[in-house]
């Protein structure tokens, strides 16, 4: 969104400066270098390198995504509306070469006009509007603009559909980073500043071009293979890319079930499920206002974040068998409080730790001690916070919660819930007079079994050093 | 609500370089994006052609001749078709072919046989051809035929050309002009 902010706003300035005819184009881009203090220079430059980045960032997402297997289940929604996406971007982009009306815009704009000549589908050739300079007026220079202005606003509405069904979705990246990548293209465009060729001139062929090989490599591919050749490499690639989520993949996780009984109403599954799989609805039972959660199935994913939401989910509860407002059937709130009461109970450690991790994070079973209780999760925000207070009450010495990093998480947002729950800054939270000092909370994603390891020993070495009453309370 | 400040627990994150080493990575990773981005998006330098070359591109988009000639329809046939149909002459809709032919210095280096365009093939055959040849002087022969009816002439030209380096010499079909145009 950096990315796609910064060509917008650069995008709008520079369309301001912009003489939108053929005669005027080059003269009030070239007019751009003349601007006092190189400001000029740096729009022209944070434009293009913004497209850069963009382009590369969105390399990066499709194969991340791809990676973790995000094009299946309830994110198949996701991965076929983004699909689209990436040919809006390369057609912007390269249709942002056009404008300039240089000798790279002739070269581009003519090797796009080939390229899609090749397909059968108009009985005159693209490629004959480029034959002379007389063919070129303003008129296909108003297509150029729809191209490098019409699509990127496709794009935009094609991101509203994209970001439907997900909840939270972080617009710009952490301030940092944001500002640390804005300085760095400002700074590669005033030290490596963004020239004009010379002016396009049909009758003849370019003899060299500072080619952008990020955004306009199907050019030069083409021209080294045939346009069938790569006409067959978009879409096969393309084809592959709305297939992958159809392919045979692992059974769906179970998804979250509400119990009515037990719902209060509260929101909180409502609000912290990731992927907005939980809506609520008045609740049919009860007395006017109060509300019930329901799940979809279709985009619920099985993370169990909404359990650990539910103030219903404290361990703390007198009944024999926990039944919270929402659960995971796959490994139930009441499943996990049987299980850690039986793993105290069982220790024979004077000390016991119980960690608390993800099931696609850090192995916790990979954690070595006598004393080491281990429990995977679906995900370490299914972990109400009560269950901590609940263990260290119960004869735990200390507890461990390893959610993965935060943006490394497999369900998006647990490892933050866990983490701003633990810190007491969202409900449901720890409560307070907990002794932090028996807590250790550690990021550790799949393959960081080490630093998991690491905590569990500091957390002993300080416990083994601590004086633990039998009940604090 | 606690502040993020006020957490009670201990917290680890995967251990990240502090003070002067976590600057100067930084520095490095950035440095790294920009001298990537700097470079690729302006080198290598590409030549879409050798610099002792020119172009010679044909591009010509005409509607051929009809395939057969008109005939007059009989009175018998008149009265078979409705009242506002009743063309006397009957023309075949479907158009010829076009036939280029270009030779340089004598030797053939193109021959495209294009159909016409349309379900009923009554649109305009179209052809985009680019053949790199030396730059320099060429004789160069274009032939076009755009009807297969017997007896029907095509249509020729023939010139000496120079060709500077990068030049692109346009191959056009202009009935107004005089037929076969370079340009």
């Amino acid at each position: 969104m950096l990315a796609f902010a910064t060509l917008a706003a650069s995008g709008v300035v520079l369309f301001a400066l912009f003489d939108t005819s053929v005669d005027g184009a080059y003269r009030s881009i070239e007019g751009l270098a003349r601007v006092p203090l190189g400001l000029g220079r740096l729009l022209r430059g944070l434009h293009r390198y913004a497209a850069d980045l963009l382009m590369l960032v969105l390399l990066l997402h499709v194969a991340r995504e791809w990676l973790h297997g995000h094009e299946r289940g309830a994110r198949r929604f996701h991965w076929l509306t983004g699909v689209p996406l990436v040919t809006f971007i390369f057609a912007s982009a390269i249709g942002g070469f056009w404008l300039i009306w240089d000798q790279l815009a002739q070269y581009s704009a003519l090797s796009t006009a080939e390229w899609l000549d090749a397909l059968p589908l108009l009985s005159t050739p693209l490629a004959r509007n480029f034959l002379s300079p007389a063919s070129v007026g303003d008129r296909l220079f108003s297509l150029f603009v729809f191209v490098h202005v019409g699509v990127p606003l496709l794009l935009l509405f094609g991101l509203w559909f994209h970001i439907q069904r997900l909840a939270h979705v972080p617009m710009a990246p952490p301030r940092p980073l944001m500002l640390g990548l804005l300085a760095t293209l400002a700074l590669l465009a005033l030290l490596r500043p963004v020239n004009s060729h010379a002016p396009a001139a049909l009758d003849h062929v370019p003899q060299a071009l500072h080619l952008d090989w990020l955004l306009l490599w199907l050019h030069p591919l083409t021209d080294a293979t045939s346009s069938a050749f790569t006409w067959t490499l978009v879409l096969g690639g393309m084809l592959l890319l709305f297939l992958l989520p159809f392919l045979p993949q692992p059974r769906r996780a179970a998804t979250a079930v509400v119990d009515p009984d037990n719902c209060n109403g509260c929101k909180r599954c409502f609000v912290d499920c990731p992927y907005a799989a939980v809506t609520m609805v008045p609740h049919p039972n009860q007395r006017v206002g109060r509300q019930l959660a329901v799940v979809d199935p279709d985009l619920c994913v099985g993370c169990g974040i909404c359990a650990g939401a539910c103030p219903s989910s404290t361990p703390f509860r007198s009944t024999e068998c926990l039944v919270t407002g929402i659960d995971m059937p796959q490994l139930p709130i009441d499943a996990l409080r049987k299980r850690l009461r039986q793993g105290i109970s069982a220790s024979g450690s004077e000390r016991p730790l119980v960690v608390f991790g993800c099931d696609h994070g850090a192995a916790v079973n990979s954690v070595q001690g006598e004393d080491v209780i281990a429990f995977g999760l679906l995900c370490a925000g299914q972990l109400p916070p009560s269950f901590v207070e609940y263990a260290l009450r119960d004869g735990a010495a200390g507890v461990v919660v390893a959610p993965c990093a935060d943006g490394g998480c497999e369900f998006r947002l647990g490892a933050r819930w866990t983490a701003e729950r633990l810190a007491g800054m969202r409900e449901p939270h720890l409560r307070a007079h907990v002794p932090g000092e028996r807590i250790e909370l550690v990021h550790a994603g799949p393959g960081q079994e080490t630093l998991l390891a690491s905590s569990v020993k500091t957390l002993r070495q300080r416990v083994q050093s601590m004086t633990i009453e039998a009940d604090e309370d | 609500m606690k502040t993020k400040d006020e957490s009670i627990v201990s917290k680890k994150r995967p251990t990240a370089p502090t003070g002067a080493g976590r600057w100067a990575g930084q520095l490095v990773l950035y440095g790294l994006f920009a001298v990537f981005v700097g470079t690729f998006s302006q080198w290598p330098l590409y030549h879409p052609m050798g610099p002792d070359q020119a172009q010679i591109k044909v591009s010509i988009s005409r509607v051929g001749q009809p395939v057969g000639e008109c005939r007059k329809r009989t009175p018998e046939e008149l009265a078979k078709l409705p009242p506002n149909m009743r063309a006397p002459m009957e023309c075949p809709r479907e158009r010829s072919p076009l036939t280029v032919e270009v030779d340089l210095n004598d030797q053939n280096i193109l021959k495209r046989v294009v159909a016409p365009t349309g379900l009923s093939k009554d649109g305009a055959s179209s052809i985009y051809e680019r053949v790199i040849v030396p730059a320099g002087e060429q004789k160069l022969a274009v032939r076009l035929n755009d009807d297969i009816r017997p007896g029907a002439t095509a249509h020729e030209r023939e010139a000496t050309v120079k060709l500077a380096p990068g030049q692109v010499l346009v191959i056009d079909f202009d009935a107004t002009q005089g037929g076969i145009i370079f340009q």
